[in-house]
């Protein structure tokens, strides 16, 4: 999936991926897509809830082995 | 804009496990949109002391207080396996192995998220506490009062 800019959460536990989404989601603008890459199991089901909760939309994720992206887009 | 959605937690422990949960979910909380505030009071006091603490405190029971409850965000204990210092010197490296936040660093973190850090009044009178012995990023002493104000509205109430 194409991104507009992209967070290395590799290596790091909750909450640090979602703390450090909503700092990177500050950085682009509305419309544009962020790539998330994690490798903590629990981000599957909480990057969906967080973006339930602030209103951005949540497009899909990819797995690539333990790697898991996943595309926030923008909505406010 | 709407108003945000609060959260309130009131951390009473002074446990690493505990206040590392408690800061978990109040960072969780202020990613999440939402206007938190944490509430110390008795044990979860020594969660926000500094690490240095000239307490000057009058009394002779409050000094011996002081002195073998000292506080800090590097010197709290564990709830289990604490085995005198043991126990959290080898969780301590577990998270630094794990590159999570210290304890010291998910109260600087939650505050820049815009967590609020209330330190309980009565508790502070009661163990011979100023206002001196607290990190600087405490932004609020008060009472029972303040608390319930934020927790009536609040969607999120944790007690720790």
């Amino acid at each position: 999936m194409k991104s507009d800019a992209t967070l290395d959460c590799i290596g790091l536990y909750c909450p640090m991926p979602i703390a450090n989404t909503a700092k990177k989601i500050k950085e682009i603008k509305t419309g544009q897509v962020l790539e998330v890459v994690g490798d903590d199991e629990g981000l599957k089901e909480d990057m969906p809830a967080w973006c339930k909760a602030t209103g951005h939309e949540f497009l899909g994720m990819e797995e690539e082995g333990e790697k898991i992206k996943m595309y926030v887009k923008k909505t406010k | 804009m709407a108003e945000k959605e609060k959260a309130t937690i009131i951390m009473f422990s002074g446990e690493l496990d505990k206040a590392m949960a408690a800061l978990n979910v109040a960072i969780g909380a202020a990613s999440m949109d939402m206007d938190v505030t944490m509430f110390f009071t008795f044990w979860g006091l020594n969660v926000i002391k500094k690490d240095k603490v000239d307490s000057k405190s009058k009394g002779i029971l409050k000094k011996m207080l002081n002195v073998m409850n000292r506080g800090g965000s590097r010197r709290l204990p564990l709830t289990n396996f604490n085995m005198a210092g043991i126990g959290p010197w080898m969780m301590k490296k577990l998270m630094k192995d794990a590159r999570f936040p210290s304890v010291a660093e998910s109260l600087a973190l939650a505050h820049e998220m815009g967590v609020k850090f209330a330190a309980c009044t009565t508790s502070m009178g009661i163990m011979g506490l100023k206002k001196e012995a607290f990190i600087d990023e405490v932004d609020v002493y008060c009472g029972v009062a303040s608390y319930l104000l934020e927790a009536k509205d609040s969607k999120v109430n944790l007690f720790i």
